[in-house]
């Protein structure tokens, strides 16, 4: 990896964007039928599909109802064709586990879950292409699918994965930044007050920068939430449209 | 079996407790617990002791084939395990949640960081690396354990030799400890964990929270950071808002705390070495306190008593005095009352005493009888005036059996008791003899 210039001196990335532009995003909601909400989600080159179901009485055990709020319960999958190496195990290793519980978290701050005690709300994601930013395409895709199910949330929940190299803070790191090992954040945020639902990072970066790269994560974050609310005006013009017919 | 939860007394008085900045320990609101860190008597092997919370950290190495993927770079592996003997709410064999959350973020701080050169753990290029194990057991659970496993791990990974090795040609010769001695592994940096408690939606903060302060918390934030002031790992947990602000200001204080951790961990790793040398006892069992009576033994708790006198006073000072403590007398009977309800009934015993003081008074009577009953009344009645200006005069009876009991005296007899008339006096007599009855009728 030490060849490669993650940076030019020009200011372009490898894959010709600048330091703080996203990756191009299209999105689409209610793409299954039986599921309460569903979105797919592209972010450059990864791709996820979240589908919702509930809330709705728990399943399996009871012992598990909370009595003043819903569980949220995720399970985070990766097909075994969406890397570069086939996977063995889709779920269920330590990464997927790991990544389940962030998504629980995430989505148990934002949901209003004290709306539907003794409920339980469903969110299984999966990443159909691995490019980098996983955790945040799959925020970003459960948000749509939660939309799409109407459950209520205190906000949009935007994720956006930013890095550091240079001096510079890279947003929407790809599969190649992110394999390089430099630092990279990952940022959860309720861009209308600005409050953080996940913050995660890795490698080192020195405590200085910390607020530089939190500022860009959060502008990266606002910019996705403005593409995400337009896909959620578009689809619910749609649906009015079809309605009205 | 599940951890039993705390009660909303214990929770709301925890909380109140934080609110106004004290911990049930005598901690400031960033203060850690007591670090202690002892070592084993072999290379790697530690127990760190964060306040009651222990962590024994073991480390191990193997010759293994490396990774396809990485042909040049050693392995290194992290476990924890939560046995039941922490606490009794951790199974065996279970990955719960929690546990998984643990490993991950001691891997992403020690592996992710790159804080040990794997590189130099290869011995031949894509045929044989070192691979070492980092094994973490908690033995007591008493909160905070990602901080001490974290500090356990770098602690006897920076402790650990691993054998040496020589190459000549095709031939890679691993030597015994005694034949050369071992080398200890390179470590670029010591990442430590800093664990931050936020409670009632991130309004309070606390540093290194305890177990009891854990199960209060709405969310929690982790931050893995070297003396370097680089972070390593951020972690946020719980469902609980940040704001970027916090995250900043918890960043400064991790500084603070690694670099103070960092110094330490040093100064125990100079300590052994210089025991080892020295060919000193080392071990678990020289580290363990000499305590032949363990029973009875409380550890101080510091509380802080700075300027507790003066508040003291101040509160005396505020505070009324003391209402006099005079409870309404129950009347049972015309000419009877008695202040509380008692106790058992002893009246067997005190019928024979009382016949026997009767008698005695009787005796006296031959002598004088009744001045000294006069006298007696005289006396009582005045200090029953002092105690009560009630309309009703009290007499209280010094007998010590009947210190409960008052016997009220009409005012009439009373002034008849004054003019020491012995006729009239014996009269007295024998009616409050007959009130003595009367009450004891009455009970």
């Amino acid at each position: 990896m030490a060849g490669l210039e993650l940076l030019s001196d020009q200011g372009y990335r490898l894959d010709g964007r600048k330091a703080v532009e996203l990756r191009k995003i299209q999105a689409r909601m209610g793409v299954f039928a039986q599921a309460d909400g569903s979105a797919y989600i592209e972010q450059g080159n990864t791709k996820a599909l979240a589908v919702v179901y509930g809330p709705h009485e728990i399943r399996g055990s009871r012992s598990k109802a909370l009595h003043d709020r819903a569980v949220v319960n995720c399970q985070y999958s990766m097909a075994t064709f969406s890397t570069g190496e086939r996977k063995r195990r889709p779920h269920g290793d330590r990464k997927s586990s790991e990544m389940t519980l962030h998504l629980k978290q995430t989505f148990e701050a934002a949901i209003l879950t004290q709306l539907y005690p003794r409920s339980q709300i469903d969110i299984y994601v999966q990443i159909l292409q691995a490019d980098g930013g996983n955790y945040c395409a799959c925020v970003n895709a459960a948000t749509l699918a939660i939309m799409d199910a109407g459950i209520p949330m205190r906000d949009y929940v935007c994720a956006c994965s930013t890095g550091f190299i240079e001096d510079t803070p890279l947003v929407d790191l790809c599969y190649v930044e992110e394999a390089a090992g430099g630092p990279q954040l990952a940022l959860a945020l309720l861009p209308k007050s600005e409050q953080i639902a996940l913050l995660e990072m890795n490698s080192r970066l020195h405590e200085d920068h910390l607020e530089k790269v939190l500022d860009a994560a959060s502008k990266a974050c606002r910019d996705v939430y403005a593409v995400l609310d337009r896909v959620v005006r578009d689809h619910v013009q749609e649906v009015c449209t079809l309605l009205g017919e | 079996m599940r951890e039993p939860p705390l009660s909303n007394c214990e929770k709301s008085f925890l909380l109140k407790a934080i609110r106004e900045g004290k911990r049930l320990d005598g901690r400031e609101t960033y203060d850690y617990r007591n670090i202690k860190i002892s070592f084993g008597t072999d290379y790697g092997c530690c127990i760190v002791e964060l306040g009651r919370t222990r962590v024994l950290g073991q480390v191990s190495c193997e010759l293994v084939p490396p990774k396809v993927n990485r042909p040049t770079e050693g392995i290194i592996f992290f476990n924890l395990e939560l046995s039941p003997m922490a606490s009794p709410a951790f199974e065996l064999g279970r990955q719960s949640e929690l546990l998984i959350k643990l490993n991950r973020l001691l891997e992403r701080c020690l592996r992710n960081s790159k804080c040990i050169d794997t590189e130099s753990l290869c011995v031949v290029a894509g045929e044989k690396v070192w691979q070492v194990r980092v094994d973490l057991h908690l033995l007591n659970h008493e909160g905070n354990i990602i901080d001490a496993a974290s500090i356990a791990a770098i602690v006897a990974l920076s402790h650990f030799r691993r054998h040496d090795v020589s190459i000549q040609g095709d031939e890679v010769t691993v030597y015994t400890p005694e034949e050369r001695e071992p080398v200890p592994l390179s470590i670029h940096h010591m990442p430590i964990c800093v664990s931050f408690a936020f409670f009632q939606q991130g309004t309070y903060l606390l540093v290194d929270p305890s177990d009891r302060e854990e199960r209060v918390l709405d969310g929690m934030l982790v931050i893995a950071m070297n003396k370097h002031r680089e972070i390593c790992t951020i972690q946020s947990s719980g469902g609980i808002m940040l704001l970027k602000e916090q995250v900043l200001r918890c960043s400064k204080i991790a500084g603070v705390k690694v670099t103070e951790i960092t110094e330490l961990i040093q100064k125990a790793l100079e300590n052994d070495k210089k025991i080892r040398k020295e060919g000193g006892k080392c071990g678990f069992v020289e580290s363990m306190p000499q305590q032949w009576i363990t029973a009875f033994k409380v550890e101080k708790a510091p509380v802080d008593v700075t300027d507790v006198e003066e508040k003291a006073e101040g509160i005396l000072s505020r505070a009324e005095p003391p209402a006099e403590a005079v409870s309404k007398p129950v009347l049972w009977a015309t000419g009877t009352a008695q202040i509380g309800e008692g106790l058992e009934s002893s009246w067997r015993d005190m019928e024979e005493e009382e016949g026997q003081v009767e008698d005695e008074d009787d005796e006296g009577a031959i002598d004088d009888p009744t001045l000294a009953v006069t006298q007696n009344i005289e006396m009582e009645d005045i200090s029953g005036k002092e105690e009560k200006k009630s309309d009703v005069d009290v007499v209280v009876l010094s007998d010590s059996e009947e210190e409960e009991v008052i016997i009220l005296e009409p005012e009439e007899s009373r002034i008849h008791t004054r003019s020491k008339h012995p006729a009239d006096s014996s009269a007295t007599k024998t009616t409050a003899g007959k009130k003595k009855r009367k009450k004891k009728f009455a009970l």
